[in-house]
């Protein structure tokens, strides 16, 4: 209930007060076609500064969070419903699909996003949805692996990520190297970066239920990614919305998939410890 | 004769010119001191409209993206990331309000997530194009702090 931002007209008394309201975020509960209730807030991981990790869906208006409470608003769900398509389609010189080796997404994948990114003992580094679908596909299909944002590879990582829903994000710091890679992508997340000199921190950790102008600060939370975002009309993938982040502190973003936003993304997901997947989440 | 008073005239004003961009205080240049910088960074006095227009432009100084301003109550969706400054004319004098300006984590510590607008950062991974630039010309730090100074609140 975080009241009609959009309405025009309002004074800047009634304005401000909202302000400081908001910072409670609201109090709404996350159930989705009926029955598959979401857990949205959790109690936050040890070394976090917040008592408790909150979904960016309790920062976004009543009528964004209503899209996100059934699969026939859900404008997500199309892509989803394209990865379910691609899922079963014979590509590459192998001839094979994705169910050929894995069968029924439904089981085979179930849990898989709630856990990513993952240690990779062959590729010595911990990989994300978008690595492992592109591994499959260069060694197992022999079929070109995807360009980074391809719509087909943002369909596939949605329907496999959508297997999870309802699932509480939990890594496995154990395996590998992934506490390296983790305590590298703290470093990240606490670094100040551009002209206008904006660590992760500045905005979604120090300033989280702040307005920036017209934007509500959430605590930056990945659990619903790839995320589907009115203003852009389309799901976002994580490291699309890294990029977006760092670009607004008027710095050079890294390259998507890099081992920074790799790190980065190691960090972000640990910090949503507990909270709900919910692939494809819907937001402004 | 008139060829050398024509002369004389030209390396005039060019001198008055190179004098006129001396007077500009560069971003490494200024120093604050007792969180105050106290000498005008241009040498002249600010224009308090031009500075209304820094605060509220988002390509300038974008201050309403963090502070609300009642002076711009026509403006909607003031931040609350930083203090309301509708008053913040009655609470500062003129030199600490460019010290905040110019590099607020000299005054308010580094913690502060507050921009230093007139500061060149050229690491961290600052924008090509932006690299050892500050945000602010001088000019528009001294019409932002005259537009600053008048805000007494209402």
């Amino acid at each position: 209930m975080k009241g009609q931002l959009g309405m025009a007209g309002l004074g800047l008394a009634a304005l401000l007060s909202m302000g400081s309201a908001a910072s409670a975020q609201d109090a709404d509960k996350l159930v989705i076609n009926g029955d598959l209730e979401m857990t949205t807030r959790a109690p936050a991981p040890e070394g976090l500064p917040f008592e408790e990790v909150i979904s960016g869906w309790h920062f976004r208006e009543d009528e964004t969070q209503a899209l996100e409470t059934d699969d026939f608003d859900n404008p997500g769900m199309l892509m989803v419903e394209r990865g379910q398509d691609l899922w079963n389609e014979v590509q590459g010189a192998a001839g094979k699909s994705c169910a050929s080796c894995h069968g029924e997404a439904a089981e085979s994948m179930k849990g898989v996003g709630a856990k990513t990114p993952f240690w990779s003992a062959e590729a010595k580094r911990p990989v994300n949805l978008e690595l492992q679908i592109n591994q499959c596909r260069t060694e197992r299909m022999q079929a070109e692996p995807y360009k980074f944002d391809d719509p087909d590879q943002i369909a596939m990582v949605s329907f496999v990520r959508f297997q999870s829903r309802g699932m509480p994000v939990k890594l496995d710091l154990d395996q590998g190297d992934m506490k390296a890679w983790w305590e590298r992508g703290k470093e990240l997340y606490y670094t100040r970066f551009g002209q206008l000199d904006f660590s992760c921190a500045s905005c979604h950790e120090q300033n989280a239920g702040k307005y920036l102008r017209a934007d509500y600060l959430s605590q930056g939370q990945i659990n619903g990614f790839p995320t589907y975002r009115l203003k852009d009309a389309t799901l976002i993938s994580t490291h699309n919305r890294f990029k977006g982040c760092v670009r607004d502190t008027r710095a050079e973003p890294f390259q998507p998939l890099s081992d920074e936003f790799m790190a980065l993304e190691v960090y972000v997901a640990w910090r949503g410890t507990g909270l709900a997947v919910e692939t494809p989440a819907v937001r402004h | 004769m008139r060829g050398l008073v024509a002369a004389a005239g030209a390396v005039a004003l060019v001198m008055a010119s190179v004098a006129a961009a001396a007077a500009v205080t560069a971003p490494e240049e200024v120093k604050v001191e007792d969180m105050t910088v106290a000498a005008s960074l241009t040498g002249q006095p600010g224009d308090p409209a031009k500075g209304r227009s820094v605060f509220s432009s988002r390509s300038l100084g974008n201050c309403l993206a963090c502070h609300a301003n009642a002076d711009l109550a026509n403006e909607l969706f003031q931040g609350d990331v930083g203090p309301d400054l509708t008053d913040v004319g009655g609470r500062y004098e003129p030199g600490q309000l460019r010290a905040i300006v110019v590099d607020s984590k000299q005054v308010f510590g580094e913690q502060t997530v507050m921009p230093a607008f007139y500061h060149a950062i050229t690491d961290q991974r600052v924008r090509k194009d932006l690299a050892g630039k500050p945000i602010l010309t001088a000019e528009q730090v001294e019409d932002l702090v005259a537009y600053l100074v008048t805000l007494k609140g209402k």
